[in-house]
This record gives C-alpha cells, structure tokens and sequence, in this order.
C-alpha cells in the first residue's frame, strides 16, 4: 500500500449546505481513486468516514494540506466549519456550485427564514396539527440540546472566509476532478506549481457555447419555447436559435457541453464565465439582445414566455449574484 | 432607517446612465439653458445606452442606489443604429428580474430625450425623484449584497431567526 516512502498528503473533505453529489463526484474517479489513496491521507470526510468536530479542532492550523469545501452556508454549524476548516487548511478549494455560487439551495434567497420553515414544516404534504417549528435549544431529560440556527441568507463559501482555489460544476466532472487532484498533488510534491491564488481549477476559460458544436446561424428568437413542448430538436443547430432559453452563453466551460450536445439546454451549473460579474445579468443581456421584435409590447409578448426569469437567470448563481437574494429575504 | 427622523431628512441617490450623443447633450443644454432638476439625480456618461450592461444596474442597487434611469436616444434616432433597441430590450427584462427580486418597477426608469430635449429630461427627472421618494431607501447596500470579494465578511452572529412557536 505504501509504495511511496514521503508522507502523504493531508486530504479533507466537507459538505455543508449541499446534496453529496460533490462527495460522490470525487468518488466516481474510478481507477484514478487509487492514485488518490496512494497520494493523500484522508483526515476528515464525513461523507466517507466517521469523524468528529472535535478530531478537527484538535488538529494545528495550517495542518491539512488541501480541504475540498463543497456545499453553501446556510447554518451557524455550516459557518463554524467554515472557518474552522479555513484555519486547518493551507489549501481551501470551493468545490462545486454550492461553495462557489450557492447554487439550488441558493435560491431560498428568494424567500425569508419564516417562509422557507412554513412551506417545510407545514406543506400541503406535512401534518403538522402543534405548528411545531425546529428550535435551536431544547430541554431533554438528559440535558440541553442544540440544533444549529439557520442564517437569513445563505452565502457562498468566499462570503465568509478566504478561498483559495475554486472548482465549479454541479457537481464537478470526474475527469476535471481528476486532473485537479492530480495538479495539487504534484504541487504539494514540488513537482508542478499551481496557478495564482483564487484562480478556477477544472474549468476552461470561455463559455459552453465555445464546446458546443451546434451551428450558430441569425441570431432572432419569436418565441421560447420548453423542450417537452417542442416536437422535434434540430440535432445540428443552436437550442437557443430554436427558441430553446440555452444559458450556455454567460456559462463557464470545462463540461465538455454535455446537455446541449444531448439535445437539452445548458442550466449553467458551470457557474459565470471568466470575467463574468454577475450571472444573469450577462445571460439576460444575451437573451434580450436576440428577441426579435422592436415595439415593447412585443418585446414583452415574447419576454411572457420566460415564466420565471429569476430561475432561469439565476437558477444556480443566485447567492453568488451582485443582489444574492431578494429583498424580503434581506430584512 | 426606519425612524422618522431619518424619514424626513430621507433623499433618494438616483443613478441615471446618459447616451453621450442624446440624453448627456439634452442634460447639458439643461443646465445651459438654467432649466432646473434636482440633485437626487447623478449622471453617467455612456457612448450610448445600448452600452448599459444590466449588470452596473445591479452593482448599482447592490453598492445602495435608491433608483435607476437609463436614458437614451429616441427609437431610430440612435447613433449606432438600432443599438437603443436592444437596450430597451434588455430593460424590460431587467424589469421583470428587479421585480421579483422585490425591486419596484418605479426605481427603474427609462426615459428618452434628444439632443434638444433638455427641458423634457429635466421635468422626467424630477418626476422619478418624485415617484422613487416616497418608497423610501433601498439600503440593499447595508443589507450586505457587497461583502462578497476577497476580504472575509464581518460575520454577524444573528441567532434569532428561528422562533419557538408561541
């Protein structure tokens, strides 16, 4: 097992406000998950292992080598590890849409603490007859007991501590997982440098649109459309072109344009391109530039057919955008 | 923010991007001509108002502006062609963004007015200050929309958003 006599590299993985996909992701490496073992040493992956808090703060800061922080912060206990990982690691990497842009669960912020908690706990699905809510303190017979409180907004991982590298993707492709586990490793082996502190890992620099190779031909949209309403997608020309709202255009490359080349639109889970502020701003501006009508109620007939321009725009960048939320969700 | 003291004294900051070739030359024959508008209202200067990127719309309410005013040439009448069209495009989906984002469609505004319209900019103008001041301030600033960036955010430790149920 231990081929190579230096010490291996110090490895920690957590998920906050996250689904696992990222965990799993890292784990779908196949073969290359044994280059991993060989490599690094996990310390702390509570996805894969038991650990406790307590063996991370026990540790010395600086001492983990390299944590992959996956998932936003939508907790006081997701804020803690935050910064108690942040202190541990010497590299921090936001790992995947959650860390980076907050992603689905980012678009609570569109909602305040009160709705979000009333549509859980007292859904049209939920028997909930005592109106029972989860409390942050509770007195148990065997003593006091605490459930982490939830923060009004939920943040991106650079909103509340340092990052140092970021790996986007929802979730990250294995093979660019790969090549960043590899690219670290070398680092840490002295063997290869890593770009500039806060550069993106496992991702191009331009947009879906530039790995897509659907042809891009005039440039007006009369209508949008959904796919299930569409009877037929052209295999060879661009979905946005068909009517189809694509966000491959304000999208960051390295997924190898998967959907759109299956026939399904972009959802921009690559997060914003390089030099990109704001997602949806640059997407909306895209799709308005295309619309084809010049009087505003045209324009508007046709913007009817985006029911739900937040979702579109901001389906995964919503915390991460200049706004992060709505405005009730604010006060 | 909410005192009334600070009610009385509120005025709003108003952002109110011009076209270089319109609506900046209709803002400078205004005060040429002494025509009056109030000091709410903060210009811009771009090329032309195709130019106006939604996103300095959103780093505007984001960095604590009350409202917005994109100004432009008249439809057919812009410098590059049909570029007002696209931005008049952009605007009414920006529209539909803002709102849901609980942003009233009165903070942002546009207007058109040429060269020769300095007295028509002005009277716009004061009208929005009008219509934005009683919605009182925005304050998205302070909400902290801008701690994002490489400096940690000060954290503050709100615990009381959960409630026990009553």
């Amino acid at each position: 097992m231990n081929s190579k006599p230096a010490r291996k590299h110090r490895f920690a993985m957590y998920w906050a406000s996250a689904c696992g996909g990222c965990d799993i992701a890292v784990l779908n490496l196949h073969e290359a998950i044994l280059d991993f073992a060989e490599r690094f040493e996990i310390v702390f992956w509570p996805a894969v292992m038991d650990a406790k808090y307590a063996d991370v703060e026990a540790m010395a800061d600086g001492s983990i080598d390299v944590t992959l922080f996956s998932g936003g912060i939508r907790t006081q206990e997701n804020a803690h590890l935050a910064r108690l990982l942040r202190a541990k690691s010497a590299i921090l990497v936001a790992f995947g849409s959650c860390a980076n842009e907050g992603c689905i669960p980012g678009l609570a912020n569109l909602a305040t603490t009160d709705e979000l908690l009333t549509a859980a706990f007292e859904g049209p699905s939920t028997d909930n007859p005592d109106h029972l809510r989860p409390s942050p303190a509770f007195r148990a017979p065997e003593g006091e007991l605490e459930l982490p409180a939830l923060r009004p907004l939920l943040a991106t991982l650079d909103q509340v501590v340092e990052v140092d590298y970021r790996v986007p993707g929802c979730p990250p492709e294995s093979e660019r997982i790969a090549e960043v586990i590899g690219l670290v490793g070398a680092a840490l082996d002295g063997t290869a440098t890593l770009p500039p502190r806060g550069s993106i890992l496992g991702a191009g620099w331009s947009t879906v649109c530039d790995e897509c190779r659907r042809d891009r031909n005039s440039k007006r949209i009369a209508s949008f459309t959904r796919l299930p309403l569409l009877v037929s997608v052209d295999a060879d020309v661009c979905l946005l072109e068909q009517g189809l709202p694509c966000n491959g255009p304000a999208t960051r490359d390295g997924c190898g344009a998967k959907c759109p080349l299956a026939g399904a639109p972009c959802i921009g889970c690559y997060g914003p391109a390089d030099g990109v502020a704001d997602f949806g701003a640059r997407l909306l501006s895209a799709f308005a530039s295309v619309v084809d009508a010049n009087e505003p109620e045209q324009i508007d007939a046709i913007l009817d057919g985006l029911p739900d321009p937040v979702g579109q725009f901001y389906r995964f960048s919503l915390a991460g955008s200049l706004l992060r939320g709505a405005r009730e969700a604010h006060r | 923010m909410n005192d009334l003291a600070a009610q009385s004294t509120y005025e709003p900051v108003i952002l109110a991007f011009t076209c270089n070739w319109c609506s900046y030359r209709a803002a400078d024959l205004a005060g040429t001509a002494r025509i009056k508008y109030p000091p709410n209202v903060r210009l811009v200067r771009l090329m032309c108002s195709g130019r106006l990127d939604p996103m300095f719309v959103l780093k505007a309410f984001a960095s604590g502006a009350d409202a917005v005013i994109m100004t432009g040439c008249w439809p057919a009448d812009c410098h590059y062609r049909v570029q007002n069209v696209k931005a008049l495009r952009r605007f009414q989906l920006l529209r539909r963004v803002l709102e849901r984002l609980g942003i009233e469609p009165a903070r942002f505004q546009r207007v058109y007015a040429s060269a020769a319209e300095g007295q028509q900019l002005a009277e716009a103008f004061t009208r929005i200050v009008d219509e934005v001041r009683p919605l009182g301030a925005l304050n998205w600033g302070r909400a902290g929309a801008l701690e994002s960036g490489p400096k940690p955010a000060p954290e503050p430790e709100n615990q009381a958003q959960q409630q026990v149920p009553a």
